[in-house]
């Protein structure tokens, strides 16, 4: 079985049965990356290209070691917001980068629809690698990998997602992953940052942090931008730390072995406090060695592995 | 020049009727109606099985010239109108530069004489260069012939400068048409703020944003006794603010757009920027209370709010997309498949809200096809489905959600003062 989609460009319209497979590809991914020698043939004369329309080191080296540790061929493309700005470029680009032979294009770009609006212009399989405050859907299946090895299941886990909800791609690929999987979906946060009708996606709106937390098996831990106090939509930092950073004492109102989780990168003392960043309940470090795993999968899958009956490893 | 409408169903607003007559036309001007006329040796239009109904007015739309004319023209506009049934229009003035001053609605007015297929009326701004600053000269623009005022999709936020406006205005006997955007609840969105905007990651315009210009207009025209015309109606509760302020005697009357009845924001699914409009679309609830506030009166006038755009310019992301969809060309079948063959109004009820009722609030004497009359009439074909595709419109823009819908109810004529300018989507 392999995916039935020709691109990857959110978790919305992704079935559960692609989701678990995966999941279940990247387990044997993740054996890779902890050998020596962390290469496979599998995608040997392949191409990959990464095309960034904003700032991310941890993504872009995610999905390039992902694709250099299957042998493919890739090439970052990391492209000046001025021409974003300009409403040039994308739809150029896309043409130019598939005009190249590219076999695969991950996209990251500040507008959300801009990875459905590529997947249109090109033939090649798009992975969105985050589109605006749309879908982030590899960040979200490198959560369910975490959760799922942790836990050993996703099914019945209750799920806290804590911060910025409103524009975070992060929390809208969650939601869709975990509620798909059977998980119970709670979001707390500042009222203006919380987006409307978050019920209809699956998820509860908890009236405080407390509700959110208590007896969560999972925090995930979104980062608080600064630019959005700026913009008048929370009254400050210090604030907000008071009202919804996670610190050890509203850790205790989780389970007792309740997952911390952070997309990354953190703001230690803001959202998250540095004794439960660095604390034994979090998988943050390990969030980012799945992430490798999963993208490994994906590159795999949307390259038509899982299709034939090849070898991967 | 004589023209004989033969054997079709003439709905006539005025009147109040739909009945079998024969209309002839002679020197641009309504000659006679009546049964089983003789043709006499004038050519006969042969209108059995149609709807023979006054030419309909369009009292929103954006022609875009002078200054836009890769958008659209004065010619491929009225052109548009006219395959779209509407014998008359009024331009927006956020052309380029803004018709705020006497000389560009006189330049605007000779355009749509030399170049128009159908007539075009124009809108004056109602402050200059439409920054809602200081007011534009109404009255030299009444005088060159504006026919109202509005800073259409750059709303009035000073409400002093708007009541100033609108006391003006009633001097002038002239209309105030309101875009009501509280452009600080509005700055930013793209589309409506509800469940899809959560899902699709865009920047929400919230109702209010709508609702309470709405009820700040309407508080204004209350106190200075002007007449106000609330353009493009998108949310129930615009719909319930209007209601009220009628049944206690407010001089406020209110437009509704084809894609406000016809669409949601579950439309803009798949980023096609072809839905991002402004109003944005909005939900089933205010779908179906824009419907309800036709069928009772509170709505007055189906109007497109006409807003052509390059292809280059919609072919990029969501956010960075101009607003605007066209709709001249799909309006009669959005209308027949939408609200006729539903019975949400019946075709009288229709026709009125596409001839006499703009024709009253711009103060045209049109609509009608009482004895003497201009002779502009739309002849429908209520029974022919079609399928929208935008490559064959007459006009300029492709930017329209409709693409692919298949509609029931077509115009089969388009004639202005007598003079067929379409018939079977030929334009003469």
């Amino acid at each position: 079985m392999g995916l039935s989609g020709k691109d990857l460009l959110g978790l919305q319209f992704v079935p559960v049965e692609e989701i678990k497979l995966i999941l279940n590809t990247a387990v044997p991914m993740k054996e890779i990356i902890k050998r020596q020698i962390k290469k496979v043939p599998t995608l040997r004369g392949r191409s990959v290209v990464t095309v960034f329309y904003e700032a991310s080191t941890r993504t872009r080296v995610s999905f390039e070691l992902a694709a250099k540790y299957l042998s493919a061929d890739t090439v970052n493309i990391a492209a000046g917001t001025s021409s974003v700005s300009k409403g040039e470029g994308l739809k150029d680009t896309a043409r130019t980068i598939a005009a190249m032979g590219a076999d695969v294009v991950v996209l990251r770009h500040p507008m959300a629809g801009a990875a459905d609006m590529l997947a249109r212009t090109i033939g090649a399989p798009v992975i969105n690698a985050g589109d605006g405050a749309h879908e982030h859907p590899s960040q979200a299946l490198l959560d369910l990998f975490t959760v799922r090895e942790k836990k050993g299941r996703l099914e019945g886990l209750k799920v806290a997602i804590i911060g910025d909800i409103l524009h975070s791609r992060v929390a809208r690929s969650d939601i869709w992953g975990f509620t798909k999987m059977g998980a119970e979906v709670r979001l707390s946060g500042p009222a203006t940052l919380l987006p409307q009708e978050t019920e209809r996606m699956g998820a509860i709106t908890c009236a405080s942090i407390e509700e959110a937390l208590t007896g969560a098996d999972v925090i995930n831990i979104l980062r608080i931008q600064k630019e959005r106090q700026q913009q008048g939509l929370f009254p400050g930092l210090r604030e907000y730390s008071q009202l919804f950073g996670i610190n050890k004492e509203r850790l205790k109102l989780a389970a007792p072995d309740a997952l911390v989780m952070h997309p990354g990168p953190m703001n230690r003392g803001v959202e998250i406090a540095p004794e439960v960043a660095d604390g034994v309940q979090s998988v943050i470090n390990e969030q980012v060695t799945n992430g490798v795993a999963v993208r490994m999968a994906l590159l795999y899958l949307l390259t038509g592995g899982g299709n034939q009956h090849e070898i991967t490893h | 020049m004589k023209l004989l409408i033969k054997g079709g169903t003439v709905i006539d607003p005025a009147a109040g009727k739909v009945v079998e007559k024969d209309i002839l036309l002679a020197d641009g001007k309504i000659a006679e109606t009546g049964t089983d006329l003789s043709a006499g040796g004038v050519e006969v239009l042969d209108a059995g099985g149609k709807l023979v109904a006054p030419g309909l007015i369009d009292m929103h739309v954006h022609l875009r010239e002078p200054g836009f004319e890769a958008k659209e023209t004065i010619f491929s506009g009225t052109r548009a109108a006219a395959r779209g049934g509407f014998t008359t229009v009024a331009c927006m003035p956020n052309t380029n530069p803004v018709a705020d001053n006497a000389a560009i609605i006189a330049y605007i007015k000779d355009r749509a004489r030399a170049k128009g297929a159908v007539n075009a009326f124009p809108i004056g701004a109602i402050t200059r260069e439409s920054k809602g600053e200081e007011l534009a000269e109404m009255g030299d623009m009444k005088e060159a012939g504006a026919v109202a005022f509005s800073d259409d999709g750059m709303p009035v936020m000073n409400a002093g400068l708007l009541r100033r406006a609108m006391q003006y205005a009633r001097m002038l006997g002239l209309t105030i048409i309101s875009h009501c955007e509280d452009k600080n609840l509005s700055a930013g969105g793209a589309m409506h703020e509800g469940y899809m905007s959560t899902v699709l990651g865009l920047k929400g315009i919230t109702s209010s944003a709508e609702d309470v210009m709405v009820a700040r207009d309407i508080l204004l025209a209350e106190e200075t006794g002007c007449r106000l015309h609330i353009a493009h109606v998108s949310t129930a509760g615009s719909v319930r603010l209007i209601r009220a302020a009628k049944a206690r005697g407010v001089k406020v009357t209110a437009e509704v757009t084809p894609h406000h009845f016809s669409l949601t924001a579950e439309a803009v699914a798949g980023y096609d920027t072809s839905t991002k409009v402004n109003p944005p679309l909005r939900t089933a609830a205010d779908v179906a209370a824009v419907k309800e506030g036709l069928a009772d009166g509170t709505i007055d006038v189906i109007a497109t709010d006409h807003a052509p755009h390059t292809v280059e310019e919609k072919d990029v992301e969501y956010e960075l997309a101009p607003f605007g969809l066209v709709g001249l060309e799909t309006a009669v079948g959005l209308v027949w498949t939408e609200l006729v063959a539903t019975g949400a109004l019946t075709p009288l009820q229709a026709i009125t809200k596409l001839t006499i009722n703009p024709a009253s609030i711009l103060g045209l004497s049109k609509g009608t096809l009482m004895t003497c009359a201009d002779a502009d009439i739309t002849i429908i074909d209520p029974e022919i489905s079609w399928t929208v595709e935008p490559a064959q419109f007459a006009g300029k823009g492709r930017n329209t959600p409709f693409t692919g819908r298949l509609l029931k109810g077509l115009p089969y004529a388009t004639i202005v003062s007598g003079r067929i300018v379409m018939r079977d989507g030929i334009i003469k």
